[in-house]
């Protein structure tokens, strides 16, 4: 089945530009039906309730190294979710047709980029894959063109680039002293005596920091998510920047540096000083999509902290709240586009009392917003004391702490967003606001819903991460 | 003098031409000869594939799609280039002297390290290379190129009436 998550959105590319112009509007949904495939396909098969093993014979046919296992189920149900979400919110956030279709080809092509990223076991095809979803993410961002998208799409491609040199550098220092690339390999020279193993790993991970927007190379981030247009945003915040930044982590983590001391080391300090950074960040901004920029950021850092706790709660922990954070980042910017939808604004000095006119987006933002602060019973908390007892269980407890005040902070800044936004009395200027349209209110509401019943079966969902074992 | 030395100096003076011109094409030029000097550096320590993809890919292609895209691009008045091409120089120059600074200094530093390169096999086969060994690498990239082209419409292609 592997390949063919590979495969079939890319045949559904090459149908979507197949198309005749008058029936473009199809390839919206050709993509979102690639997605709602994905999502129900790779949700049934920890259920047990479906058997790919008739595609076995095409699998070995096709022959590309790729692999899924519990981690690669957690992205690519991510990815399909936010896609979907992204893809619906297309609908009211871009104009013209011209628009959604190229919109709806870029989501396709990041798509096969995750999910290949998803399933590769080796660093050169791990680098890749991280390219493919780049360069439709810089496209993204500067979709419907303007100062800010261009200099959102410029200081991500520069600051990938970057990336890249670090990458394929670190690349190039393996094909030396080991002479081959794949996670068994890099596992291998890393376990062999001298520097430059290491010295590798340290460049490759520099550019998965940056690809992520983990401090100090996180001012890319809220620039590009505030100046993409809103699906984008969606997309960016839900999955794109996760999946290419610390998705690769957590596989690298979970494959070559179960044990290493000094890799845990520096994915408890990064981890600490982007939660906090962020969340301070967050705390000062004034524009909506901004503050939740910064908070992705600050999320981030929880997810690289837990990866510093121990190796295998650590990586259940993380992966726990990557999927959180996936499902309710998305639905904040679908309700932030929701807003701009309605006033034209993200800015919050010019919103309150939306609460009233807009109840739906009102209640959904309240729901991801104490998720991600980490309220019980919703889906964060869970996912937050896993990571807290992850790094009890090594004795870090100076980290655990910080973890748990900075929640304080998360929860002092959705609880300032709420406030501005959906309390109060409603400006005159706002008399003829209405609640946002279905094609914005069902994403946010199922988004929502999952992150409900995530919190309430919480003891299934762990024994299915914990069961897989990888 | 080697024939190594003169390479890597001429790599290095064309990689400044295409980081320090502000005419777009000149840049595409001196970022072609760049890539061409380093094809035939991996030539010469004998990477021959990697030399041939390089020339064709990086020399060839690239730089054909790179003069595609500047000629959608409108030109502006060349005293606009003089001013910004002046004001570059006095901004970045000292990152090409540090840059090459560094790189004399490290040709110097003995690495107490050793490391031998690997002895090339039948993945020394290009055809084995990409069809049985990176094809997963060659999907990605086919679909970079991909990318690339949605972006190109994306960034130059003037809306018409019908498309929306």
């Amino acid at each position: 089945m592997s390949h063919l998550l590979l495969l079939v959105p890319f045949a559904a590319l090459i149908l979507a530009n197949l198309l005749p112009r008058s029936a473009r509007p199809a390839a919206t949904w050709i993509a979102f039906g690639v997605l709602a495939l994905q999502t129900v396909a790779v949700v049934l098969q920890p259920l047990g309730l479906t058997d790919w093993s008739a595609l076995d014979p095409v699998d070995a046919a096709i022959g590309l190294h790729v692999s899924m296992d519990n981690l690669s189920i957690l992205l690519l149900l991510s990815a399909g979710l936010a896609g979907m979400a992204s893809l619906m919110a297309a609908g009211p956030g871009l104009k013209t047709g011209r628009e959604r279709f190229l919109f709806a080809n870029l989501v396709l092509v990041a798509l096969i980029g995750i999910n290949g990223i998803s399933m590769v076991r080796d660093l050169f095809s791990l680098y890749v894959f991280i390219e493919v979803t780049a360069v439709a993410t810089f496209i993204l961002v500067a979709i419907r063109h303007g100062t800010d998208a261009f200099e959102g799409a410029w200081k991500y491609v520069v600051l990938s680039a970057v990336a890249s040199v670090l990458m394929l550098s670190s690349i190039a220092l393996y094909v030396l002293v080991e002479g081959g690339v794949s996670l068994a390999a890099v596992t291998h020279a890393l376990a062999s005596p001298g520097p430059i193993p290491w010295i590798a790993a340290a460049l490759f991970l520099c550019g998965l920091f940056i690809k992520g927007g983990l401090v100090p190379f996180h001012g890319w981030l809220a620039d590009a998510y505030s100046a993409a247009p809103a699906p984008a945003s969606v997309f960016m915040a839900g999955i794109v920047t996760k999946a290419s930044g610390v998705f690769a982590l957590m596989r690298l983590a979970q494959s070559v540096f179960a044990d290493a001391l000094p890799a845990r080391w520096i994915f408890l300090v990064v981890g600490a000083v982007t939660l906090v950074v962020g969340a301070f960040l967050a705390l000062t901004q004034t524009d909506m999509k901004r503050m939740l920029a910064y908070s992705s950021v600050s999320q981030i850092g929880y997810i690289v902290l837990a990866l510093g706790g121990s190796p295998q709660l650590g990586i259940v922990a993380a992966a726990l709240h990557f999927f959180n954070h996936a499902v309710s980042k998305s639905q904040l910017f679908a309700n932030a586009e929701a807003i701009e939808e309605q006033l034209g604004t993200v800015s919050m000095d010019r919103m309150g009392g939306l609460g009233s006119r807009m109840p739906v987006t009102a209640g959904t933002s309240a729901v991801a917003s104490l998720s991600i602060a980490g309220l019980p019973p919703l889906a964060g908390f869970w996912s937050k004391l896993l990571i807290v007892i992850a790094l009890w269980q090594v004795g870090q407890y100076a980290f655990a702490a910080i973890a748990i005040l900075t929640s304080l902070v998360t929860l002092g800044y959705f609880l300032s967003l709420q406030r501005r936004v959906f309390f109060g009395t409603p400006l005159p200027e706002w008399a003829s606001v209405r609640e946002a349209g279905g094609r914005l209110l069902v994403p946010a509401l199922a988004l929502s819903l999952i992150t409900v019943a995530i919190g309430l079966g919480f003891p299934l969902v762990l024994s299915m991460l914990l069961g897989g074992g990888q | 003098m080697t024939l190594m030395t003169i390479l890597l100096v001429l790599l290095v003076l064309a990689a400044l031409w295409a980081s320090m011109t502000t005419l777009l094409l000149r840049a595409t030029i001196a970022l072609a000869l760049a890539s061409a000097m380093l094809a035939v550096v991996m030539y010469t320590l004998g990477a021959t594939i990697a030399a041939v993809l390089e020339l064709s890919v990086c020399a060839g292609l690239i730089s054909v799609v790179f003069v595609s895209v500047i000629s959608l691009t409108q030109r502006k008045p060349f005293k606009d280039y003089v001013v910004r091409r002046a004001s570059r120089l006095t901004r970045f120059w000292p990152l090409p002297v540090v840059l090459v600074a560094a790189g004399v200094a490290l040709s110097f530093v003995h690495s107490p390290v050793q490391v031998a390169l690997p002895v090339p096999g039948a993945e020394g086969d290009v055809r084995v290379v990409l069809w049985n060994l990176r094809q997963l690498d060659l999907f990605g990239q086919i679909l970079i190129l991909l990318a690339g082209v949605i972006g190109v419409l994306v960034l130059f292609k003037r809306e018409s009436k019908d498309d929306n």
